[in-house]
């Protein structure tokens, strides 16, 4: 273990940590023996894949287990208190007053039948700390110091008249309202957008620093982490793999696991010849202008894709990017423009497209759990489309689904009868991969198919892509918000920002200056793994 | 009855009721296939009495004929007889066997409950999916007949439909059925609204699925388990509201055996200390609460709530 | 806020409507009426005047929508027409009994309504303890009962041989409040433990279905005592759900009252709706018919505006 206490004393720790949790009316173990030592001061951060108990570590840090979930066994003392001893009282005194928690959603974790200010006031107020009033002037003056904007008045509104990075920093903020030892951040940026992920870390850095706050920083995320941390301990399925402080652990990590990690943005896509100028495109997007009641959400949108190669559409939420696939598809009819396959107009509904029309274009979607209907099993999810458009019956049909099935890399003969909810996340999303090979189409739309999954999952998912790209000479269409999947898989970038494109190119282009100012932000605030990124980057834009 | 002793028959039948349980889940796990084993090892002693009332309910109504010793409407002896051999529940206030008469009620009042359920879902149900998955006008005009339709009490509803159709068993079933499937209608339709927002229903949709396969396919399949809890719950209100028209002289008519007008006809003796016109009453209460048990375990399990 | 005001005043036109379409409804219900159906209703009197009397009653011989504007210029004056079977003006037999109806069922929700609020709080504060579980069960159970069980069980036990209260809930002249009280005490308490059970258990449903919410461990996390978190964090939210199932109850109690009145012989609208029923007279039918309907949509009504007054999201914007 790795002792660098810099003289502090010793805040937090747990010896032999053991959480069980209840499934089917059984206990089984989940977290196996965790050790963990904190002093005051310091920021750890917790990494790891879901599953790998980060979330359950953090909460018994307070004392806390989720409903279904139970301390089996180990020791966490903080600051000389046993918490497996104290009483619920006890335990509650601390929490919220001496340890503080900021979840992963904010929107979904203030209570949205009150205001920030009474939400704010709560913690101070019930534990006693300080008076209503005092509390309200100390909330102004964290909003200010979290760069939220107009902090003498927001705290008078509701959760859902704030957006979703200044929720974040409000959190912060009331996490901080009893000047708390410790704080939990558990996945603090993760459900943000990268412009907004930057503002809201930079402001969580700057707040624990000023009071000298230790936190426990909980993510998946390594190069944030990178960004947050003193320490890094990295787990897998509830098991310590190895800890270091940041910079050793970044340099040379000991174990295979991380290393695995670490070089997981590895795979890029070998790059493609330029396409002839008098070729015709698969599909060609032109001149769309599409939106749902009187509101425009696409604009004037350009683009074309062509066989062998992958186009990524690259955009913030709310860019537009997902309602492009949807009037691809025909699920939404534009207001102006049309949509070209192989240079002949598709009809703008898609109940108006042919059989054959419907076939040539497939969709991979971004939440394999909702892609496929639970109730069927395999054989029926990628049979049906073989035996919807190419009348594939009996023995032939089996032989498909089983070739199928070698294809994307599972075994036929263990998998034709499950049902999705007896398959991994990346297994089922490698179905949905199945199911869109299966009507032999031309053209794949993907979306955010990888952004749902563990790293080293989407890993396997981009290069199976890219393998079929090549064997059966499909069009991508690639909708995403994370710039390190385009860099891995596209051939040209399109970049989308409130339903216009604001650049599009040929890969090699975009990643290289000079570059829109939209595109140039997007580009650089993805968090690199060099822990002086952020404060690189914060006094490069507080200069330029 | 002093309050203890009163005090301990309850505990004594709630204990007992809890033992038949025990016994027929052990029994049941002995004889069915596995499959089915491993839910039934899932089911708490109150659904397991639950499966058991019901199961002797169905065989009571299915045999009644061999089973009662006495036929459905002869008068066999003087009115209001009390417990004796023969009699083993003395006779009601015409003088027919009032045992008899209640195996028989078994037969007519569960039989036309469960008739009028599965008609009221049939309409109910089908308009419901339908409405939920073409959307649009359709959905619009029956939600919005529905929702008059809804604006006035089911009772006095059916009240108002019996004053005008007069009061036979057909019609008592159609009238029930049309007013509940509106219930049911609006659960289905609100079921599929949470499925058809799917991504795999857009994948079947643009996959060009015929509404036919939509529906039977891709919605039903996840609906169901709602829907069969819906079932046992419509089935509680219809036989309650049934019952309650009975027992009002509107539903089932003389000399049909019946229940709810068992309780009634009888009533006078309640005044005297006299319980046997409530086991009629305790007949229904009994089926329902334990149609009841069952679905709510039903329904815990679905929901996979830990709590 | 004039936003929230043009949502109200949606909602209570859409209200209005919903009650026009109803009484459309329920008027139109005598044109289905078969065609020999004075012939029926009079039975052996039926001679050819008679039946001529009562479809003029009815006005069977007028075109329908001169018939309904008639009918609703009527109604809304207080004129309902008159009795098929007795010949007085059917106001007259509604009156002293619709307050009758009213105070049963307002006595009833003034023990029910707090009484299942404050069990369904409890359960959900100490849920899955044996208070919980027997609480659910109990619910459980009396939701299955029919009323007319629940109502001679009370009858059997309180009022039976040398029992306390009267099981005969009808009075003459002008009793004093007290003796009103006392004298329908049974069937109110009938009609409380009928929709007690089921306003308890969805108000613990509604609130248990919050305590997974991410605020709600928040709350917990801010070292938040149970009771507070369950009152200040869940309740606020769960207020819409309530209130609907609060209505609901309520509107129940008006089809409940129909029975119960039946049982205890008391002088209410329903006993008046069920005599009327078995004697198909039509004009009396359809004025209780409509008053109950009317109580029905306004209740909705009244809940829906509540419910939407309680969400923070429909009242500030933003």
């Amino acid at each position: 273990m790795t002792e660098q206490n810099n003289g502090k004393p010793v805040l937090l720790t747990m010896k032999g940590l053991r959480i069980e949790g209840r499934s089917d009316e059984t206990w089984s173990e989940i977290v196996h023996g965790i050790d963990l030592t904190l002093h005051k001061g310091e920021v750890l951060g917790l990494i790891g894949e879901s599953g790998a108990g980060k979330s359950t570590v953090g909460l018994a840090a307070m004392g806390f287990t989720r409903d279904g979930c139970r301390i089996s066994g180990g020791e966490i003392v903080f600051d000389g208190i046993d918490l497996m001893k104290a009483s619920e009282a006890t335990k509650r005194n601390l929490r919220g007053k001496r340890i503080a928690y900021v979840a992963q959603s904010a929107a979904a974790s203030f209570n949205p039948a009150h205001k920030l200010m009474d939400q704010y006031c709560e913690a101070p107020v019930q534990h006693g700390v300080m008076g209503r009033n005092e509390a309200e002037g100390d909330a102004v003056d964290l909003y200010r110091r979290m760069q939220l904007p107009d902090p003498d008045n927001i705290g008078f509104r509701y959760p859902h008249q704030v957006s979703g990075g200044q929720l974040q920093r409000a959190m912060t903020a009331m996490a901080m309202a009893c000047r708390p030892d410790l704080i939990i951040f558990d996945e603090p940026t993760t459900a943000l957008d990268v412009t907004t992920q930057i503002e809201v870390l930079a402001a969580i850095r700057n707040i624990v620093e000023q009071f000298d706050t230790a936190a426990i920083y909980i993510t998946h995320d390594l190069a944030v982490v990178a960004q947050m941390a003193d320490r890094i301990k990295v787990l897998l399925k509830g098991d310590e793999v190895e800890e270091a402080d940041t910079r050793s652990m970044l340099s040379t990590p000991k174990e295979d696991y991380t290393k695995s990690l670490w070089a997981v943005r590895s795979h890029a896509r070998a790059e493609q010849p330029p396409v002839a100028a008098d070729k015709t495109p698969v599909v060609s997007v032109k001149n769309i202008t599409a939106g749902y009641g009187a509101v425009d959400v696409l604009m004037n949108v350009n683009f074309d894709i062509h066989e062998r190669r992958t186009v990524a559409v690259v955009g913030e939420s709310g860019s537009g990017k997902s309602t492009t696939a949807r009037v691809i598809t025909g699920l939404l009819p534009p207001r102006q423009g049309e949509i070209l396959f192989d240079g002949k107009v598709l009809p703008p509904d898609y109940r108006r497209r042919t059989r054959d029309q419907l076939r040539q274009a497939q969709m991979i979607y971004q939440m394999a759990d909702t892609a496929l209907n639970p109730k069927l099993r395999i054989r029926e999810l990628i049979g049906r489309p073989a035996q919807m458009y190419l009348g594939l019956q009996g023995k032939a049909l089996t032989d498909r689904i089983r070739n199928l099935l070698d294809l994307i890399e599972l075994e036929p003969d263990d998998y034709i009868d499950r049902l999705p909810a007896e398959l991994s996340g990346g297994q089922k999303q490698r179905i949905g991969i199945a199911r869109a090979l299966a009507a032999e189409p031309k053209f794949i739309i993907c979306d955010e198919v990888t952004s749902a999954l563990d790293q080293l999952v989407a890993e396997g998912i981009l290069k199976l892509l890219d393998k079929l790209q090549t064997e059966f000479d499909l069009a991508y269409m690639f909708i995403t918000h994370d710039l390190a999947t385009v860099k891995a898989i596209a051939d040209e970038v399109v970049v989308m920002k409130e339903g216009r494109v604001i650049e599009q190119g040929p890969k090699s282009e975009m990643f290289r200056p000079p570059h829109d100012p939209y595109t140039e932000l997007l580009l650089s605030s993805v968090p690199e793994m060099d822990p002086d990124w952020l404060t690189d980057l914060l006094r490069e834009r507080e200069s330029g | 009855m002093g309050f203890l002793t009163g005090l301990f028959w309850f505990v004594a039948v709630i204990a007992a009721c809890m033992a038949a349980g025990w016994l027929f889940r052990t029994i049941a796990i002995a004889v069915t296939p596995k499959g089915v084993k491993k839910e039934l090892r899932t089911a708490p002693l109150t659904a397991s009495f639950g499966m058991m009332v019901i199961i002797i309910y169905i065989i009571v109504a299915v045999f009644a004929p061999l089973i009662a010793p006495f036929p459905e409407r002869m008068v066999v002896g003087p009115e209001y007889m009390p417990w004796d051999e023969t009699h083993l529940l003395g006779t009601d206030n015409l003088g027919r066997d009032m045992l008899s008469r209640l195996i028989f009620g078994a037969r007519n009042t569960v039989g036309i409950a469960f008739a009028t359920t599965a008609l009221a879902f049939l309409i109910g149900s089908i308009l419901g999916l339908l409405a939920a998955t073409v959307g649009g006008w359709l959905d619009q005009a029956l939600s919005r007949m529905v929702d008059v339709l809804m604006a006035i009490p089911a009772l006095i509803f059916s009240l108002l439909l019996l004053t005008i159709f007069g009061t036979s068993v057909i019609t008592l079933i159609i009238v029930i059925a049309v007013i509940d499937s509106t219930r049911v209608f609006r659960l289905a339709r609100s079921v599929a609204l949470n499925i058809v927002v799917m991504d795999y229903i857009e994948a079947a949709k643009l996959r060009g699925e015929g509404l036919w396969r939509l529906i039977t396919r891709e919605i039903l399949p996840n609906a169901m388990a709602p829907l069969v809890a819906e079932f046992g719950l419509r089935f509680c209100f219809v036989f309650l509201a049934i019952s309650a028209l009975s027992f009002l002289g509107l539903g089932l008519q003389p000399p049909m055996a019946d229940w709810g007008s068992m309780v009634k006809e009888n009533a006078t003796l309640i005044a005297f200390g006299d319980i046997t016109p409530l086991l009629p009453a305790v007949a229904i209460a009994l089926l329902t609460v334990s149609v009841n048990f069952v679905v709510d375990w039903q329904l815990h399990r679905a929901s996979g709530l830990k709590e | 806020m004039s936003h929230i005001w043009s949502m109200i005043a949606k909602r209570l036109a859409l209200g209005l409507l919903t009650l026009f379409i109803v009484s459309l409804l329920i008027f139109g219900a005598t044109e289905l009426l078969p065609g020999d159906f004075a012939e029926e209703f009079l039975g052996q009197a039926a001679t050819p005047e008679t039946v001529a009397a009562i479809r003029r009653e009815l006005g069977l011989d007028l075109p329908m929508h001169t018939r309904y504007i008639e009918w609703l210029t009527g109604v809304l004056q207080g004129d309902f027409g008159n009795s098929l079977s007795n010949r007085r003006p059917v106001i007259e037999l509604i009156s002293t009994r619709l307050g009758n109806t009213l105070f049963l069922a307002l006595y009833a929700a003034a023990i029910a309504v707090p009484l299942s609020l404050m069990l369904g709080i409890l359960a959900a504060l100490f849920r899955n303890s044996f208070f919980d579980r027997f609480s659910n069960a109990s619910a459980l159970t009396s939701i299955s009962f029919p009323e007319f069980f629940v109502a001679y069980i009370l009858i059997f036990w309180l009022a039976g041989r040398g029992g306390m209260f009267p099981s005969m809930a009808s009075f003459r002249g002008d009793p004093s409040m007290a003796e009103m009280l006392y004298r329908t005490f049974l069937p109110a308490l009938t009609l409380t433990l009928v929709v007690t059970a089921h306003m308890m258990r969805m108000t613990r449903a509604a609130i248990i279905n919050l305590l997974a919410s991410p605020y709600i461990e928040m709350a917990r996390l801010k070292g938040m005592k149970p009771m507070r978190v369950i009152v200040k964090h869940a309740l606020p939210n769960a207020l819409a759900p309530i209130i609907n199932v609060i209505a609901l109850n309520l509107a129940y109690l008006i089809t409940g009252v129909v029975v119960v009145e039946v049982v205890f012989v008391f002088p209410g609208l329903g006993q008046l709706m069920v005599d009327s029923v078995a004697a198909r007279d039509m004009p009396v039918v359809q004025a209780v018919a409509l008053i109950f309907a009317a109580a029905y949509v306004l209740l909705n009504l009244t809940a829906d505006v509540l419910a939407t007054l309680s969400n923070p999201r429909l009242v500030h914007r933003r």
